[in-house]
């Protein structure tokens, strides 16, 4: 397929990896914020490709992964209410709340159906007058835009029973977060490619400026990825901090312009918003504006909007951050599985826990932590 | 959930309400284009697509210059290979 098969190409790869091991001189640790690339580093086994002394820490970039238990709890709340029809995207079906996950939900009778765009959520509103269609609104500012322009299109075609139970959040706020963590220890970023088609790559220039650190944005194929960690070493080496664009196809200085007023329009900041295992972080959330107020679920409907907190056993922070890998969690891969899943890491195929646990690469990595690297 | 695929615009179905025929490896799909302008959502044009939308439009001379750039790091090796083989 053209744009996808070009950036696979394994002799490329070979090439490119023996040049970033040429150009490394010393350990580097790299975080990849989003969870595209946490799943492409996983599927084609970036990791083997990359020398010993390059660890990959894998962020907290996977949206399906930080959504906190209270929120899946108030999920479940509406989808059990009469009349409603739940819609969510696929990933989100297993995440658990405090109790249960949405999918029990379902099981237990309520309507949860499982949708691919907030359009078809909207579509299924207009078949169904007499019900409550709720749409499940999740991700960062790469979904943000398709949420708002559905709420757009609900607004311009008089759609009342359909409401969006919002839970989008926005990257910038999230990486300062994670800088200002004390127990961070990080060489550079790889930024969100998807983000940035919205956002742009400006909003993060702000980390080489205030923080000293290099970022490069980057796509998703393989070597897209590989490229992006020898545009990070180079500027490492170089003594260099800047934001570098590796994904030039598809992301600009200044973002999509349409794509963010359809955002300023329908979206406004929640003074806080609350991240599994990360915590509170200010202004990191979206919910309706005034003007689209009709459409918010949590208004529609009486939510709980209780704070639960993480489940004891459950190490999604550390993960997140980087400070721990997967395997050492205790419950890793024994009480929690993609089947059974405990913590939300280990539910999308975005999110670290679930990578390391599908693609199986856990011998060769149990036996670089023995080794010490 | 974050994933995307690129896809050729085929048809624009309904340009009052931003919808277009996209094709992604033989198959085909309406899409929204409500996030481009134009001249982006032209026929012919490559798009990134994310749940039902056209999120951006690819831009083929970048696209260009990133193979470039990626065959070009692959040459050096090669040279440097030559290189290190030759010097003794
Ligand atoms: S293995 Fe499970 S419980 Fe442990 S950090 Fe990962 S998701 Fe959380």
């Amino acid at each position: 397929m053209k744009f996808i098969d070009e950036y696979r190409q394994g002799d490329i790869a070979e090439r490119l990896a023996a040049e970033i091991a040429h150009a490394t001189t010393r350990p580097l640790k790299f975080m990849e914020v989003c969870g595209g690339h946490t799943h492409t580093i996983f599927k084609y086994g970036i990791e083997d490709l990359l020398p010993e002394n390059i660890t990959m820490i894998h962020g907290p970039g996977c949206p399906v992964c930080v959504i906190p238990l209270g929120r899946v709890d108030d999920a479940i709340s509406i989808a059990r209410q009469p009349g409603v029809i739940f819609t969510t995207f696929g990933d989100a079906m297993r995440v658990p709340g405090s109790k249960t996950s949405l999918l029990d939900a379902k099981a237990s009778g309520a309507d949860v159906r499982m949708v691919y765009s907030p359009l078809d959520a909207l579509k299924l509103a207009k078949k169904n007058p007499g019900r409550s269609v709720v749409f499940l609104a999740l991700g960062f500012e790469t979904t943000a835009p398709s949420t708002a322009l559905t709420v757009m299109q609900a607004e311009k075609e008089g759609v009342e029973n359909f409401s969006v139970f919002c839970n989008h959040i926005t990257i910038v706020p999230a990486l300062k977060a994670l800088l200002d963590s004390p127990d961070l220890q990080l060489d550079g970023f790889l930024g969100p490619g998807h983000v940035s088609t919205v956002i742009g790559t400006r909003p993060y220039e702000f980390v080489p400026a205030e923080y000293g650190k290099p970022v490069v944005v980057a796509g998703f194929e393989p070597l897209d990825i590989l490229q992006s960690v020898y545009m990070l070493v180079r500027q490492v080496v170089e003594g260099r901090a800047q934001v570098e664009n590796q994904y030039g196809r598809c992301v600009n200085r200044d973002g999509n312009r349409k794509a963010l007023e359809v955002l300023f329009d329908v979206f406004e900041p929640r003074d806080f918003f609350e991240w599994r295992g990360l915590g509170s972080i200010a202004h990191s959330g979206m919910k309706l504006s005034r003007k689209y107020a009709r459409f918010d679920a949590e208004l529609k409907f009486d939510v709980p909007g209780l704070r639960v907190a993480d489940p004891k056993a459950c190490q999604c922070g550390e993960i997140l951050k980087g400070v721990k890998r997967p395997w050492e969690c205790k419950v890793f891969g024994t009480a929690c599985t993609p089947e059974t899943p405990i913590g939300s890491c280990m539910v999308s195929s975005e999110g670290a826990c679930a990578a390391y646990y599908n693609f199986g690469r856990l011998s060769k990595i149990a036996e670089r932590s023995a080794a010490g690297s | 959930m974050c994933l995307a695929i690129p896809g050729r615009i085929v048809e624009i179905v309904d340009a009052e309400n931003s919808i277009a025929k996209v094709e992604v490896g033989g198959v085909r799909r309406n899409v929204n284009v409500g996030m481009l302008d134009r001249e982006e959502a032209a026929v012919g044009n490559y798009v990134l697509i994310h749940v039902g939308f056209a999120m951006t439009k690819i831009d083929e001379a970048e696209a260009q210059e990133t193979l470039r750039v990626l065959e070009e790091i692959g040459q050096y090796q090669d040279e440097f290979e030559q290189f290190k083989t030759t010097s003794e």
